[in-house]
């Protein structure tokens, strides 16, 4: 096993896990981790793919690096956006749940 | 650098004794009884831990300038956990003695640590600017 | 770095792994963060291990520092009520057990298709590392991010613009209860902060040949303002300089398009003899707008405490009439 495969199946494994949090979660804070958990697979993704060049120590594939580096700055420009919207929602509803999510049972 | 192998037993000694340092605090972590405690045990042995790592690094330097760009790193790592630990140390105590609340603050079961129920305004919050 | 599989390697993703489960799966939001964290630094040494160490730079001070500290400082605002969730948030109910086999479907097809690449591949380090030298800089990552892609670093600094835009047309917000400021954080601050600039502004300039950039600088700049705010708020209004800050990186990197669209080779390709030092410049500029930036995203907007008397009568509980509009 090469560690760009270890890595990528390591990476879709994480894809799996954050999209289950981020649709089946209910807290939109725990969506968030889950949207943020699939980004971190996505990218683990791409940076195995980039390794799979010859010699990985001095000349990796720079591309898919770049694309990571912007997706990371992007991906937490959106988190810190969600939660700004999280925190208007529960001063306004008092409920961290979204509207269609609430029942009886809700904090 | 050039083989010298006492250089390389010794810097594995080092890094050796050091990750038996990090091991020595996590188990306080976990088996300490309460926050202040597992706080002071954490601290001392991460810090230990890292400057016995550092050390062992350092032997392995390729120069000058990384051995002082390891103590330096090692400075800094002292020196920020030392003020984070005091810094929840004093938030500890504050909500102990309840001159202060913080909502959202939480209670592990067996921690003596009791926030102030949630909704009373922060009496010394602001004071002392 | 060996490119061998080790047993590191082995250890090191079933920590992610389960890491990241169990920053999902905790009930009790404020240890899902701290796992959040920590994943995101065991993260950074999956990308050294994988060779990109700029990713690694900017994963632990951007994926783990900053998103660590907007996470609690959300959970600290939510409070009680707001942090409280079910006992197995992630639980398979028939609801959830359709989303389940979706993910787990994704999965297999994800799993299928990456057996079938091959194991060796050159990618675009070819031709990357070949036009190096027209690039203006010797980080094969800095080079795509400033010359080969600039177009996508561009419109990279725009999506911050509109996150901070976002945040600051929501409502101001009441200020958390602060401990009165203590000695110690002051002085953190004043040997810290001094170090910050010299180590972002370093990061800067060594972008150009070794790992590091204009996104690492900013991020550590950003740390250094968190932190200040942390030991004595800032009060982010919408001042002039400050948007004018904002805006500086974007404005400066628009404005190198334009100037080569009309004069040189077209929109962002840089000239041979000048792409070192254009790039530099744009980094500058990039550099202040992002960690401005950033920082504003922590501070949000807060209410002055001249307001708060007028603001708590409007903020009551809006459970008892869920209409009102703020």
């Amino acid at each position: 096993m090469s560690l760009a495969l270890l890595y990528g199946l390591a990476g879709i494994a994480l894809v799996a896990m954050g999209l289950y949090a981020a649709l089946a979660a209910r807290h939109v804070l725990r969506r968030l981790l889950g949207l943020n958990v699939l980004g971190s697979g996505v990218f683990m993704m791409l940076v195995a793919l980039a390794s799979r060049t010859t010699d990985i120590a001095t000349r990796p594939d720079p591309v898919p690096h770049a694309m990571v580096l912007t997706g990371i700055v992007v991906a937490v420009s959106a988190t810190a956006l969600g939660l700004a919207l999280l925190r208007r929602m529960h001063a306004h509803d008092g409920s961290p749940w979204l509207p269609e999510d609430r029942d009886d049972d809700s904090p | 650098m050039t083989g010298m192998p006492w250089r390389e037993g010794l810097s594995l000694a080092l890094i050796g004794a050091g990750a038996l340092f990090f091991l020595a605090g996590s188990i306080g972590v976990l088996r300490l009884p309460d926050l202040l405690s597992r706080l002071h045990a954490l601290t001392k042995a991460d810090n230990l831990g890292l400057g016995l790592v550092v050390g062992g690094l350092m032997l392995q330097a390729s120069g000058v300038q990384e051995v002082l760009k390891l103590l330096l790193v090692w400075l800094l790592v002292l020196f920020a956990s030392s003020v984070a630990c005091y810094l929840v140390a004093r938030s500890v105590t504050a909500s102990i003695a309840g001159s202060a609340t913080y909502s959202g603050a939480r209670a592990s079961d067996d921690s003596p640590v009791r926030p102030a129920p949630a909704g009373e305004p922060a009496a010394g919050g602001d004071g002392g600017r | 770095m060996a490119a061998e599989v080790q047993v590191f390697d082995a250890v090191l993703v079933v920590l992610l792994l389960w890491l990241g489960w169990r920053a999902l799966a905790s009930a009790d939001l404020f240890k899902a963060v701290v796992q959040f964290i920590v994943f995101g630094l065991l993260l950074s040494l999956a990308w050294v291990r994988l060779g990109a160490p700029d990713v690694a730079l900017a994963e632990a001070a951007i994926g783990a520092g900053l998103a660590g500290a907007l996470l609690l400082d959300t959970l600290a605002r939510l409070g009680r009520s707001g942090a409280a969730d079910e006992a197995r948030p992630l639980g398979l109910t028939p609801a959830r057990t359709g989303i389940a086999l979706a993910a787990l479907g994704l999965a297999a097809l994800l799993v299928a298709a990456a057996l079938t690449l091959p194991e060796r591949w050159p990618g675009l380090a070819e031709p990357a590392l070949q036009q190096l030298p027209a690039s203006g800089v010797s980080n094969p990552v800095t080079a795509t991010l400033l010359n080969y892609r600039a177009w996508d670093t561009l419109l990279e600094i725009g999506v911050l613009m509109l996150a901070v835009l976002g945040v600051w047309i929501l409502e101001a917000e009441p200020a958390l209860p602060r401990l009165a400021p203590d000695p110690m954080l002051g002085l953190l601050l004043r040997v810290l902060l001094p170090l910050t600039v010299i180590v972002a502004g370093y990061l800067l300039w060594v972008g150009a040949h070794a790992p590091g950039g204009a996104f690492q600088g900013a991020a550590l700049l950003a740390a250094g303002g968190v932190l200040w705010h942390l030991a004595r708020p800032l009060s982010l209004g919408p001042s002039l300089v400050l948007r004018a800050i904002v805006v500086l990186g974007f404005a400066v990197f628009l404005a190198v398009g334009v100037a080569t669209a009309v004069l040189g080779g077209g929109l962002l390709s840089f000239p041979r003899e000048h792409a070192g030092a254009i790039i530099l410049v744009i980094e500058a500029a990039a550099m202040l707008s992002i960690a401005l930036i950033m920082v504003a995203l922590f501070v949000g907007r807060v209410r002055a405490p001249s307001e708060t008397g007028a603001a708590e009568a409007e903020a009551a509980p809006a459970a008892s009439n869920p209409g009102a509009a703020p």
